[in-house]
């Protein structure tokens, strides 16, 4: 597949058209920036690292769970260190209490017993098939949200030059999820993406983008500085949280923080990506207090106050968290767990069904176990996501986003 | 029509197609026999000559770009760009001579080179000695709950969820984990500097290049476990020996290196236990140990699948499944031996699927023991879809994106014709028309790594011996064996140019210019010193002769030389001059056109 198929501005496009140099440069300037759009969000979240589900949506009703962690299990709800109840079967580890008001107000689904059917314990393998979107097929190119790219919204649908900000990641390189054809945008904050040079140089260096042959690079070059200058002109520094949201000050809050800007600067976001690691617990993992609670609680937290800040504009938003499988179901001799199966995943939203823990629980008895140790799946991690592309960023191609993926039966979340 | 390149500019000697032909075919036919080797060159198409005495005839009727061109397109591809001087010296040498030197990298005095590569220890330590001296974060998290385990501390007394009495791990413990990831990943550091200081100053440059290029094809990645402790071994002893060598060779030493084997997990495949093994599982002692978990066992086809798919035939190459299935039972038993102590290669006949295979068409008999892995290997390297697929990455790396499809062809020819030897595929390609094509001139992106390297050179200079410049590629997204897939990083420029890479490419090109890249000092440069003093347009003259290699777009001139932006509405905001040297260097480094090799 050719990349240029995707480029909207810049020389390329139009000289392709036939259209001779000199003219070229007065359309690039009278063709301006691209018109400020308004649409469906998805922000995807990536835990690093293998998120432990069982102590994250608490089974306080499934007595197995207690027999399994004798020191790690978060206690029933209504003591001291309790999980907090969701439904009288399953609870959100305590230190997830930001979020206990989205569940309150239904725009929380979490899904349970959700993830890869492959059954690799490999961090490594795992993050890459649920990035590319194709368990235990390791050559796969691209991600899967730039498979989306690539299939809705080319350039021949779309009347205005589609954004460049289509599709942005807060991270220094670009995911392996956003990697392919379709331009996406990686930065590590928004003060980043602009050109180090001063004042004249910026636009000589521009100038330098905008004139010559017009090829890839060029083509590349007159986005970037679209992009440099819709950001510059948008401004998303300008808007401050809302509704006294309040972001940690944790980098993943930052760049949550920082979606939001995005989101609400009307730059043409589709899809935005953060990711946060610290969840391989091994050892000494703590329950109600410790290593964990402390990672859940800046992820809640953060998550919570994104929520917040969008206010009315989560209409229009949804946010899909994941990890690459779950953890052992036995603590391990270390206080910790080791690496498991099935995991959880959380889809948050104003239309999601919320209020409503997903996914067939499979028990935890010894023979409903995987393997005699992890949570089994029940729900294949491609049905939640082609399920949340296609109802909510209405894209009917989901057979090439997760290809040699049959299931049939939707996930409910949306 | 063709022309003639004549050292020391001597017009009159003018030699006749028919007549430097012959010379040719006995020069090349001489340079055989000094190599013992060649057998292709002198019989297809001769384009080359080198002549004795030092005088050079480059001349072929088929060659599009011109005598500077050539020599441009030869610094570009089979080195990572031209240093100050580079081009005169090739000049003056003779492309074709000079490419032929490059293609015998043993006869190339590399002594600065080595030199700096020594001033790391690391990269001469074996992996068992590295294994040994840094100390393994996991390891030593294995050996505290063992400690633990001996001390009765196993059993939980605390049911309540609180504080788990002498199970936890001191901040001691903490920061003593922390200490040794941190010491351990010094090994990376110097494989990365290395790796970029030799790119940079090794007179041996195709070497470099094609060490990169098959440390990409046959890519593993650092960031997984113990690899870090792999690759050294894996660079110094699998690679860099057979770069240009034969490829069975190569792809022998790949498929028995600890990195590969625990990369792609072979290391961990094992025989299926409803299938006979090639000898009786010995039970170990720890086996007793019930606290100990049980090691999985089984088949990984990871190994197996990309042998095919990436290493050899392509994912298009006619493999089935069952192929797939048949070669990783053929590899069943290629491991690691104490993999966190001697780190080197071992065949375990216990782990080993003693039945017998069926692989591409090829009865393997049963009983046997590690030949099945090394004939799969001899069936795979001899494949037409690998001579195919091994051809069209060469000359994608080496041409262009668009590959000629008659240049595979012929490529493809003579890896098979020449026992898939790899310095005569390069030399097929090195000779061919389409090499030194119009089509195929400055016709690559270049990839990061490439990037840096060449904007490193074309100033001239010095190593870096920080991990300074290799955090920089790492940022401008190709982090030097930090690539996760075992796909390896793209060879299409397309996928190196995007928004961000362009932004984050513009501004790589300041911090040059603005000397903050440790080694690169632009007013040490001897360009600059030359050119400092002169009016501007001279300036702007020697930068683009030196960076750009003469070669900038009226606009790129226009911009560089006043200040001027020529597609600015009106005139009054565009007037700035330029304010110094280091601008007019930056703005070049910056230039679309320094993106392309």
């Amino acid at each position: 597949m050719q990349r240029r198929v995707f480029l909207k501005s810049g020389a390329l496009s139009l000289v392709t058209m036939g259209l001779s140099p000199s003219f070229l440069k007065r359309m690039v300037y009278a063709q301006g920036l691209p018109a400020p759009q308004k649409g469906k969000v998805l922000i995807c979240l990536f835990q690093r690292g293998a998120a432990d589900a069982l102590n994250i949506v608490v089974p306080h009703g499934d007595a197995q769970y207690y027999a399994l962690r004798p020191n790690i299990a978060i206690a029933r709800p209504g003591v001291a260190g309790g999980a907090i109840d969701l439904d009288g079967f399953f609870g959100l580890h305590p230190a997830m209490s930001p979020l206990k008001p989205l569940w309150d107000r239904g725009l929380l689904a979490p899904v349970h017993a959700v993830g890869s059917p492959s059954s690799t314990r490999s961090h490594f393998d795992a993050q890459d098939y649920m990035e590319s979107g194709t368990p235990d097929v390791k050559g796969t190119p691209d991600g899967w949200l730039n498979r989306f790219l690539a299939t809705k919204g080319t350039c021949d649908e779309c009347k205005v030059p589609a954004s460049p900000f289509r599709a942005v990641a807060f991270a220094q390189q670009t995911p392996r999820i956003m990697e392919g054809p379709a331009p996406t945008i990686a930065m590590s904050s928004l003060d980043d993406f602009t050109i180090r040079a001063t004042g004249s140089d910026v636009q000589r260096l521009e100038a330098l983008y905008r004139t010559g042959s017009a090829d890839l690079i060029h083509g590349a070059g007159a986005e970037t500085f679209d992009a440099v200058k819709m950001l510059k002109s948008a401004n998303p520094q300008k808007y401050v949280a809302e509704n006294e949201a309040q972001y940690p000050r944790s980098p993943f809050g930052q760049s949550l923080r920082q979606i939001a800007q995005l989101v609400k600067a009307d730059v043409g976001l589709e899809i935005a990506f953060a990711d946060v690691g610290g969840w391989d617990t091994h050892v000494n993992q703590g329950g109600a207090t410790g290593q964990l609670a402390n990672r859940l609680g800046d992820f809640a937290q953060s998550i919570a106050a994104l929520v917040t800040d969008l206010g009315d504009r989560m209409d229009d938003v949804v946010i899909m968290t994941m990890s690459e499988f779950g953890r052992m179901a036995k603590q391990n001799g270390n206080g910790g767990t080791d690496h498991g199966h099935a995991g959880a995943l959380f889809v948050i939203g104003g239309h999601v069904q919320g209020h409503k823990v997903h996914g067939k629980w499979p028990g935890l008895a010894p023979e409903q176990l995987n393997e005699g140790r992890d949570l089994a799946l029940t729900t294949d991690f491609r049905a939640v996501f082609s399920e949340v592309v296609r109802k909510h960023l209405g894209t009917a191609h989901t057979d090439a986003l997760f290809p040699g993926f049959t299931g049939t039966v939707p996930s409910g979340v949306l | 029509m063709f022309r003639v390149n004549e050292k020391g500019g001597d017009e009159s000697t003018v030699y006749s197609l028919e007549k430097s032909h012959m010379r040719l075919t006995a020069r090349l036919a001489a340079f055989a026999l000094v190599l013992g080797a060649c057998t292709t060159s002198h019989s297809t198409t001769g384009h080359v000559a080198t002549s004795a005495g030092g005088d050079v005839v480059s001349r072929d009727d088929h060659r599009e770009q011109t005598a500077d061109e050539q020599v441009k397109q030869a610094l570009n591809r089979l080195a990572f760009g031209a240093r100050p001087g580079d081009a005169e010296r090739v000049r003056a040498m003779g492309v074709d001579k000079w490419i032929d030197m490059q293609l015998s990298p043993q006869k190339i005095d590399d002594e600065s080179s080595e030199q700096f590569v020594a001033s790391f220890p690391v990269l001469s330590m074996s992996t068992a000695d590295l294994l040994a001296s840094y100390p393994q974060r996991a390891q030593l998290i294995r050996d505290k709950k063992n400690e633990m385990a001996k001390n009765g501390e196993m059993v939980m007394r605390d049911s309540a969820g609180g504080k788990l009495s002498g199970l936890d791990f001191t901040a001691a413990d903490s920061a003593r984990y922390k200490e040794a990831g941190r010491q351990s990943r010094q090994m990376l550091v110097a494989l990365q500097t290395a790796k970029v200081a030799r790119a940079l100053i090794s007179e041996r440059q195709l070497e470099e290049v094609m060490v990169d290029f098959w440390e990409n094809h046959f890519t593993v990645f650092s960031g997984k476990g113990r690899e870090r402790y792999y690759l050294t071994a894996y660079e110094r002893e699998s690679i860099r020996p057979n770069a240009l060598g034969k490829f069975r060779n190569l792809l022998g030493a790949v498929a028995k290196s600890p990195a590969m084997l625990y990369y792609l997990d072979n290391a961990e495949s094992t025989v299926e236990a409803d299938r006979p093994a090639l000898a009786l599982r010995r039970r170990r002692a720890s086996s007793m140990d019930t606290t100990k978990k049980p090691r999985p066992h089984g088949l990984n086809e990871n190994y197996g699948r990309e042998l095919m798919e990436l290493h050899t035939l392509g994912v298009d190459g006619g493999y089935t499944q069952a192929d797939v299935i048949a070669a990783a039972r053929a590899f069943t038993g290629w491991s690691v031996e104490k993999p966190r102590e001697s780190g080197v290669f071992i065949f375990r006949p216990a782990q080993h699927d003693a039945g017998e295979k069926l692989f591409l068409g090829h009865r393997l008999a049963a009983n046997r023991g590690i030949e099945d892995g090394e004939q799969v290997l001899d069936i795979v390297a001899t494949q037409p879809a690998t001579a195919h697929f091994i051809a069209t990455k060469l000359v994608r790396r080496f041409v262009s994106d668009s590959v000629p499809p008659a240049l595979v062809d012929r490529v493809a020819a003579t890896f098979t014709r020449s026992d898939g030897d790899i310095r005569e595929c390069l030399r097929t390609i090195f000779t061919s028309p389409e090499f030194f094509s119009r089509a195929a001139y400055k016709s690559k992106v270049k990839s990061p790594f490439e990037l840096v390297v060449s904007a490193l050179r074309v100033v001239g200079a010095r190593p870096d011996s920080t991990q300074r410049t290799a955090q920089m590629i790492a940022k401008l997204g190709e982090p030097l064996y930090g690539h996760l897939a075992p796909n390896g990083y793209s060879e299409r420029g397309a996928d190196w140019i995007n928004t961000g890479a362009i932004l984050a490419r513009i501004n790589f090109g300041l911090v040059v210019a603005a000397g903050r890249v440790p080694g690169a000092s632009i007013a040490e440069w001897t360009d600059a010193k030359e050119l400092e003093a002169l009016p501007r347009a001279t300036q702007v003259d020697g930068v683009i002769r030196a960076i750009l290699g003469g070669e900038a777009s009226s606009d790129t001139r226009k911009v560089l030389e006043s200040g001027v932006n020529p597609i600015a509405s009106d005139s009054t905001s565009a007037a700035t001059k330029l304010s110094g040297f280091e601008n007019i260097v930056g703005l070049a480094l910056g230039a679309p056109e320094f993106q392309r090799r």
